[in-house]
């Protein structure tokens, strides 16, 4: 485990925490966002806050692809799994998301829908290849890390020539939701942000250049950092030097796996399949221009979107939810007063409770002692 | 035992609906195949019931199925599993098991060698424990309604006196000892399921717990609150439980949870916390803090307890959380898992 313990050194991450200590003014204050799921769950796991001082806030961002996907989207895909009689691929993290009174994939399952968990596209692949007879669909969710996964998934159908293969494509972009962030009206996070904390995975594929326009247009600094605790701490500390020195600039910690152009080849197939769509709803976000992909017309047979009629419902989140404060930055989990009473990791209501990286799951399963006094150990 | 003009063709021979239809198929099966692998006078005499003389001192009951798939996996099968896990749910009690019942629900197609494999691996494991498999019974579902093998076990067991251990016992100050290392048993069966794709060396710590108990008991019995096995919810769940049985909460100290590198390594591919990884190998004891590192230094020299670890406290807390100190300095909650992590793992 050498790669990972390296990025764990508690001693490490004292010494990294004293020099963000000693290089922070005591005068004001840092607001820090954290785009990624990935980054949400390693602050809230490691307990990096306690290590932090009190001057500095994080953020939790809309970075989590099963928090943000419309629920109406996934109803649509239940819909046709049970209607259609389709085998219906997913990963792991999507079988527990509730839709319209609860109804979730595994109750779907439950109900005689024939719904399989998978951990590549390419076993859906596998699986339509060996079920010639099946219908099978991939709901295709994620960031720009997964696309690739899914637009190889494609060539590879298309190269098998396969008929009973299609997906439902959900693929989403960051640098449209932090624009998306930083314009919103109301709340002010333009002002608010002192910068981010950038995705990981996502800049492998895109490399740097989509966030340094984010830069630019927001005077924000941009810090694309590992998902490791370490590797965000020292993003915080490089944030924070970027702030001192009057910068706002786009800089990569995760220098181990960012190269600065990212992986051509991934983009390559993702050009290669996908087209932008005009618009796309964010769960908590709401309606964000040029912000989602599509199966390109090329290969707009693999699109179940177009093989089956499924009317995608608009299904309102809760009046009391949070959620979209919380995504912006504008609320903490313990403003909302579904937290932890009506909404909990076992009956999310909002988005940011639907999966372990949403910002309000992660405060809950590993942070709600800090809600309370807390008594240290007796030891 | 009964004869039989033809014996049964283990090597090709599959279970039809007529092996569980109580007539002359069904009573071959048990002669050829459970009789010879349980081998023990009180199963063969062949009656609806096993009677045996009952020892001075309580009794301790408990009951458990298991559906794993897949049924054999590296360190275990679902034989030696059905065996051990009820031995354990007895141990874990302070008891000494001594008989156990075993019900098997087949399923149509299933086949003679496979079914008598898993029989001869839970005789075994019954012998080894000192245990005897008294009774049972079979039935045989249509191809389809059941995945290979069912199979449920019941024990009995007897608790000396003066042994006193129960799930409400945790008081502030206690210490927390944790067998060996975590999350074994499930990684391992996760690697066995095709779709995976990369290679471990994980084995299941599926093993009989009762004679670690026994020796934990003579060395530390009566400060020795409660003992669970982390099973299925792993660590996580089985503290939770206690910390709402005994009203208390717990302190953890994540450095000294044992984790071999493997599991770790496979968690963190999957996104698993090894914390709610289920073991079947492994136990949980709740001890007076002042009896607590001699009865370490005892659990380290028996083999089942060689990683043995003192892992945490027993706290007061009006939350009832189970909080950990991260290795990284940090303080987090380690909670309940929510909704299902792994399909059948036992």
């Amino acid at each position: 485990m050498k790669h990972i313990d390296d990025y764990r050194d508690g001693a490490l991450a004292r010494t990294l925490a004293e020099r963000i200590a000693i290089t922070i003014q005591p005068d004001r204050s840092y607001a820090f966002m954290e785009f990624c799921g990935g980054h949400t769950h390693a602050i809230s796991r490691y307990g990096l806050e306690d290590l932090l001082p009190p001057a500095i806030r994080l953020i939790h961002g809309p970075g989590c692809p099963v928090c943000v996907l419309p629920v109406g989207r996934l109803a649509a895909a239940i819909d046709l799994a049970k209607t259609q009689s389709v085998t219906l691929c997913v990963y792991g993290d999507l079988m527990r998301v509730p839709t319209t009174r609860g109804y979730s994939l595994l109750s779907a399952k439950a109900d005689g829908a024939d719904i399989r968990m998978i951990y590549s596209p390419l076993d859906a692949v596998r699986m339509a290849e060996q079920n010639p007879t099946r219908e099978v669909v991939f709901f295709a969710i994620g960031f720009e890390t997964t696309a690739p996964a899914t637009a190889q998934a494609i060539l590879l159908a298309e190269r098998k020539k396969l008929s009973n293969f299609s997906i439902i494509c959900n693929h989403v972009l960051t640098p449209p939701a932090m624009d998306a962030i930083m314009a919103s009206p109301g709340a002010t996070p333009t002002t608010m942000l002192d910068g981010f904390i950038g995705p990981a995975h996502v800049a492998t594929v895109t490399g740097l250049e989509p966030f340094e326009k984010i830069t630019r247009r927001y005077a924000k600094p941009v810090v694309i950092a590992g998902f490791e605790p370490l590797d965000v701490l020292q993003a915080i500390l490089m944030l924070i030097r970027q702030i001192h020195e009057g910068r706002a600039e786009i800089e990569n910690q995760y220098l181990r796996a960012v190269s600065s152009s990212g992986n051509r080849l991934a983009q390559a197939a993702v050009a290669q399949v996908f087209n932008l769509r005009d618009s796309f709803e964010w769960r908590g976000l709401g309606v964000v221009a040029d912000s989602a992909l599509r199966l390109n017309e090329r290969y707009a047979h693999f699109d179940a979107e177009q093989r089956y009629p499924i009317p995608i419902p608009h299904i309102k989140d809760h009046p009391a939810c949070a959620c979209s404060e919380i995504l912006r930055g504008v609320k903490k989990p313990t403003d909302c007063r579904l937290f932890g009473t009506a909404c909990t990791p076992e009956t999310p209501v909002g988005s940011c409770m639907v999966s372990s990286e949403g910002a309000c799951a992660a405060h809950w399963a590993y942070g709600r002692f800090r809600d309370k006094n807390y008594r240290p150990c007796a030891e | 035992m009964m004869q039989f003009s033809r014996k049964l063709d283990i090597a090709r021979g599959k279970i039809e609906l007529s092996h569980g239809s109580g007539g002359r198929a069904s009573a071959q099966l048990v002669n050829e195949i459970f009789y010879p692998a349980f081998a023990n006078n009180l199963l063969s005499a062949g009656n609806d019931q096993a009677i045996f003389p009952s020892p001075a001192g309580r009794l301790a009951m408990s009951t458990d199925s298991f559906v794993v798939s897949p049924l054999f996996f590296p360190g275990g099968d679902i034989g030696a599993l059905a065996v051990n896990g009820v031995i354990n749910d007895l141990a874990m009690g302070g008891a000494q098991p001594l008989y156990l019942s075993a019900s098997f629900i087949i399923e149509e197609g299933f086949s003679f060698a496979e079914l008598r494999q898993i029989a001869e691996n839970m005789g075994a494991t019954a012998r080894s424990a000192g245990v005897m498999i008294v009774t049972g019974d079979t039935k045989v579902v249509e191809r389809g309604k059941a995945d290979g093998v069912f199979i449920t076990t019941a024990g009995v067991g007897v608790i000396q006196d003066g042994v006193n251990l129960s799930g409400d016992r945790a008081r502030p100050g206690d210490s927390v000892i944790l067998s060996g290392s975590l999350g074994d048993h499930g990684v391992a069966v996760m690697m066995a399921r095709q779709n995976l794709g990369f290679d471990t060396h994980v084995e299941s710590d599926c093993a009989a717990l009762h004679e670690l108990v026994a020796a934990m008991l003579a060395t530390a019995g009566p400060s020795i609150r409660l003992m669970r096995d982390p099973t299925r919810g792993g660590l996580a769940a089985t503290l939770n439980e206690i910390a709402q049985q005994s009203q208390v909460g717990f302190r953890l100290r994540e450095a000294d949870i044992p984790i071999k590198p493997d599991v770790t390594a496979v968690c963190e591919l999957l996104g698993l916390d090894p914390l709610n990884v289920a073991n079947e190998g492994k136990l949980i004891a709740i001890v007076d803090a002042d009896v607590a590192p001699a009865l370490l230094a005892q659990m380290r020299a028996h083999p089942l307890g060689r990683d043995a670890a003192l892992i945490g406290t027993v706290v007061d807390d009006a939350h009832r959380f189970v909080e950990m100190e991260t290795k990284f300095g940090g303080r987090r909650v380690v909670d309940w898992l929510s909704g299902e992590q792994l399909p059948r793992i036992c």
